[in-house]
């Protein structure tokens, strides 16, 4: 296979996509990484000279989620980027290989591509008891990850499991499953998490590393910052609600026919960083909020163990009743003790004052 | 655990029980000490003791007319705070979640940008309550650390709280932990400081109101 032939752009032109559609992509694209309008033209220009980028996806503690949702969803697919942008020469549910052959796809890609290949992972890994919990072709998560991210240009963790440990790390963790980023210490690893991910964050962040040749801007969390710049509340269609003091009290009262907010039905948007609100679901159909349902904070590390997902932002998480009962009992004790101890004080002063009388 | 779990976890639940012991520690050791009778006959047409004592409960919560010259800011500024504070701590929903949450009592909340606006007209009235404090040569004589932490405890919250409402200084979720424990830490100091002065105030002015109505004071 020439060099030439391993070019986007002459993929492109070979399946038949014209110039226009592939400027229309890339100006949606551009849109959605909210790069400036005049950065479209060189998000072509560099996709177009990009080499069919090698990528290899490896699933480990996951639930098929966030595969499920990159491959049904609208344009930008995953199926665009598989076909158009990247090599995918390794991914359990996509794959016709198995077994054996599979493995040898793997190695074989890592191989002729070394030092420039993409690992996408999806799942947690298990480190208990040797990591045993997890196991694919005899060979444990860890020890999959390790060999496969030696050579990698760059490590990208979709879903929150990979990101930030996500269900499989939730108390009390028994298979001491932890993120990619904490095993993988010398590789960029950019984390794209939610559950499951929105399929434009995963597309956006390898279109800008296909076009740029570097990763995007990225928040604290290593996130990038075009999608999770900004939180849900910030774009919530129903933040006048929130900001007029109007709540729905259940699922089901006026107020949530009325659209109003959810943040007393345990809402998490207010501190949940995700482009959910702003580019939506399903071809921008809709989103968690919009269906009547408060944000659980899917994108944010340990949103499982914070709290019910019912119980509001501002209430405490730890349950309070035990803790301030012994409290009051203690008080109460302390405070009637300081009062025998002034009354005794006083009777010996009574005491006294007769006798010198 | 990350910043905001602490402070919604074990920081909240630490500090309520610090400010559940140490409050009722205070009033318990105040109201079971032997009170002092007075033998003296009250004087005739004296009102019933806690008649009394409502009267001068309420009647101190303005001055006596020829006071009120002399006193007229600290009078005007000590209800703005006072109300204002009573606004945003009850009237914010997401306040009224949090006692929700807490003892089951919640009431309907006001609208938050009308909270907000009343939060910054407290922090500016707590502000110009620290000047006063620090030009006035008396007040600054006889202020001393537990005036100034008491008054810290108090506009912190109130300071975190618009910071975080506005989004201003850092991500909205660490300036909502750092919100959550500035009222940790002023639930932890309210018994030990004057601020203690929010349920003590109505004894020891009833105490007064009794003694006063006993004697026939007018008050």
């Amino acid at each position: 296979m020439s060099e030439r032939i391993l070019c986007v752009g002459d993929l492109l032109r070979q399946r038949g996509v014209s110039r226009r559609d592939f400027l229309q992509y890339t100006s949606v694209m551009a849109s959605l990484l909210a790069l400036p309008p005049s950065a479209a033209p060189a998000l072509a220009e560099g996709l177009a000279k990009a080499r069919r980028q090698a990528v290899i996806w490896l699933s480990f503690q996951e639930c098929t989620g966030c595969i499920e949702s990159l491959t049904r969803s609208f344009s930008p697919s995953l199926e665009d980027l598989i076909f158009d942008f990247i090599s995918l020469d390794y991914q359990h549910a996509l794959q016709a290989a198995s077994g054996e052959a599979a493995e040898a796809a793997r190695r074989q890609s890592m191989k002729d591509n070394a030092g420039k290949y993409i690992v996408v992972v999806d799942g947690s890994v298990p480190t208990a008891d040797g990591g045993v919990y997890s196991c694919i072709a005899g060979q444990s998560n860890i020890d999959m990850l390790a060999e496969t991210v030696a050579d990698a240009a760059a490590v990208v963790a979709v879903g929150t499991c990979a990101a930030f440990g996500g269900l499989p790390q939730a108390h009390p963790n028994p298979t001491g499953a932890v993120s990619i980023s904490t095993l993988v210490k010398n590789k960029p690893v950019v984390n794209i998490p939610g559950c499951p991910p929105m399929p434009q964050a995963m597309a956006g962040t390898l279109v800008h590393l296909l076009s740029f040749g570097k990763l995007p801007e990225l928040d604290p969390l290593n996130r990038p910052r075009a999608f999770f710049g900004e939180t849900i509340h910030d774009r919530c269609y129903r933040r006048p609600f929130y900001e007029k003091g109007m709540f729905a009290k259940s699922f089901d009262d006026e107020g949530a026919r009325q659209g109003w907010c959810l943040y007393e039905l345990g809402c998490k948007g207010p501190v949940t960083y995700n482009a959910c609100a702003s580019q939506k679901w399903n071809g921008g159909v809709s989103f968690p909020i919009q269906s009547g349902h408060g944000c659980i904070g899917c994108s944010e590390a340990g949103f499982w163990d914070r709290g019910g997902l019912y119980q509001p932002l501002s209430a405490g998480t730890t349950d309070m009743g035990k803790v301030i009962g012994i409290a009051a009992v203690a008080g109460v004790a302390l405070g009637a003790g300081s009062a025998a101890i002034a009354r005794k004080r006083q009777a010996d002063y009574a005491a006294t004052d007769k006798k010198e009388a | 655990m990350d910043l905001l779990d602490f402070a919604r976890g074990p920081a909240l639940q630490v500090a309520l029980a610090v400010f559940v012991l140490g409050t009722l520690w205070r009033l318990a050791g105040v109201l079971l000490l032997p009170r002092l009778r007075d033998l003296s006959p009250a004087r005739e047409g004296a009102p019933a003791p806690l008649a009394g004592a409502l009267r001068i409960i309420v009647r101190r919560m303005w001055p006596r007319p020829e006071f009120a010259q002399a006193t007229m800011f600290m009078t005007i500024n000590s209800w703005i705070f006072h109300v204002g504070l009573a606004v945003v701590v009850f009237g914010l929903a997401p306040h009224i979640l949090f006692i929700r949450n807490l003892l089951g009592l919640h009431w309907p909340a006001l609208p938050s940008n009308l909270v907000y606006g009343v939060g910054v007209v407290t922090l500016a009235s707590l502000v110009a309550v620290l000047v006063r404090r620090l030009r006035h040569p008396v007040m600054r004589l006889l202020s001393h650390a537990g005036d100034y932490i008491s008054w810290l405890m108090t506009a912190l919250p109130v300071a975190t709280g618009l910071l975080a409402t506005a989004h201003i200084g850092a991500r909205y979720e660490t300036l909502l932990a750092l919100h959550i424990l500035s009222i940790a830490a002023l639930l932890v100091w309210f018994p030990f400081g004057k601020l203690m002065h929010a349920l003590l105030f109505a004894f020891s002015r009833g105490a007064t109101g009794i003694r006063f109505s006993h004697r026939g004071v007018e008050v």
